[in-house]
């Protein structure tokens, strides 16, 4: 396996949707390549990073606003 | 099977559906519910493609109305949330346009960029790189980021990795082929590795002196070299 096939396939192998077949090829490829290395773990860590951290946080105040507010239109339309 | 949804493969409703036919009804407490249930995720999806909180709000209330008025078109042949979103991202695409006074903004923007599709940087990472920022200084950089991505990027990464849709689910609500999904998903993560890597990589000692400057930190040659080199 090369460095441009182990990269088409990223996607699946963070997706955990790999043959097991090609998982065997992956993990050869994996301990002579340091570089897809890093990359496979920064990028499952940048996943990780993204889904545990609330960027945009809404405070409850503006949720309860916010929410009083669509409850009220649509009353209005009813 | 009109308007009942089930799960593949069981004979189970999704909980959303009785809530929907309790509105359909005429039971506005149940919508009360359904708002509750997802309003928080909506505001964050119109957040993400807007990059503006009064437009976010706006977006939110805008598209749960919308849906509500046009619940009668949900033939619950997807989650009545995937069809709330796919409402959503229309809305919020709709006040990017005004803000860029007519411009046209579609998802298809930009996409055909090339940066980011190949890894350049190699840098290992520190173990547990977050900790090394305050919660606000964390927030900051993940902001940053990610609005440095373009909007038809940006979208499927937070559908597909920070909400949890499946692939066929973020296809479904953006109107993509799902080989369309698959190729930004790669870039998407691609990018936002490539540019977190400035803050989390494993700091040599004369770097951390300075830990504010990102920029500051060097590579060596051999963490630079372009990523097309078979092995």
């Amino acid at each position: 396996m090369t460095c441009t096939e182990f990269l088409k396939i990223l996607d699946d192998v963070i997706d955990e949707s790999i043959a097991a077949e090609t998982r065997v090829e992956i993990e050869t490829h994996l301990k002579k390549c340091g570089h897809c290395e890093v990359v496979l773990n920064t990028t499952r860590k940048t996943i990780e990073i993204y889904r545990c951290h609330e960027i945009y946080e809404l405070p409850v105040e503006v949720n309860e606003r916010l929410h009083a507010s669509i409850m009220e239109r649509c009353r209005r339309v009813r | 099977m009109s308007t009942i949804q089930t799960i593949a493969g069981q004979n189970e409703q999704h909980p959303d559906v009785a809530l929907v036919e309790k509105v359909r009804g005429g039971d506005l407490a149940a919508y009360d519910t359904l708002v509750r249930k997802y309003e928080r995720q909506i505001f964050r999806i119109a957040q993400h493609i807007t990059q503006n909180r009064e437009d976010a709000e706006d977006v939110t209330q805008d598209a749960f109305l919308k849906a509500y008025e046009k619940l009668d078109q949900f033939q619950g042949n997807s989650k009545f949330y995937t069809w709330l979103v796919r409402i959503a991202v229309n809305e919020s695409l709709m006040r990017l346009r005004k803000r860029r006074t007519g411009k046209t903004v579609s998802m298809d923007e930009d996409v055909q960029t090339e940066e980011g599709s190949v890894p350049r940087d190699f840098a290992d990472w520190a173990p547990n790189p977050e900790q090394n920022y305050s919660q606000a200084e964390l927030a900051e950089i993940l902001k940053k980021t990610i609005q440095g991505l373009p909007p038809g990027f940006r979208v499927v990464f937070v559908l597909r990795d920070v909400d949890g849709l499946s692939t066929e689910e973020t296809a479904e609500t953006l109107g993509l082929s799902v080989p369309a999904v698959k190729s930004r998903l790669l870039r998407a993560r691609l990018q936002l590795r490539e540019r977190l890597t400035r803050y989390f990589r494993r700091r040599t000692p004369a770097a951390h002196a300075n830990p504010s400057s990102p920029q500051a930190n060097t590579t060596s040659p051999a963490q630079r070299q372009p990523h097309g080199t078979e092995k």
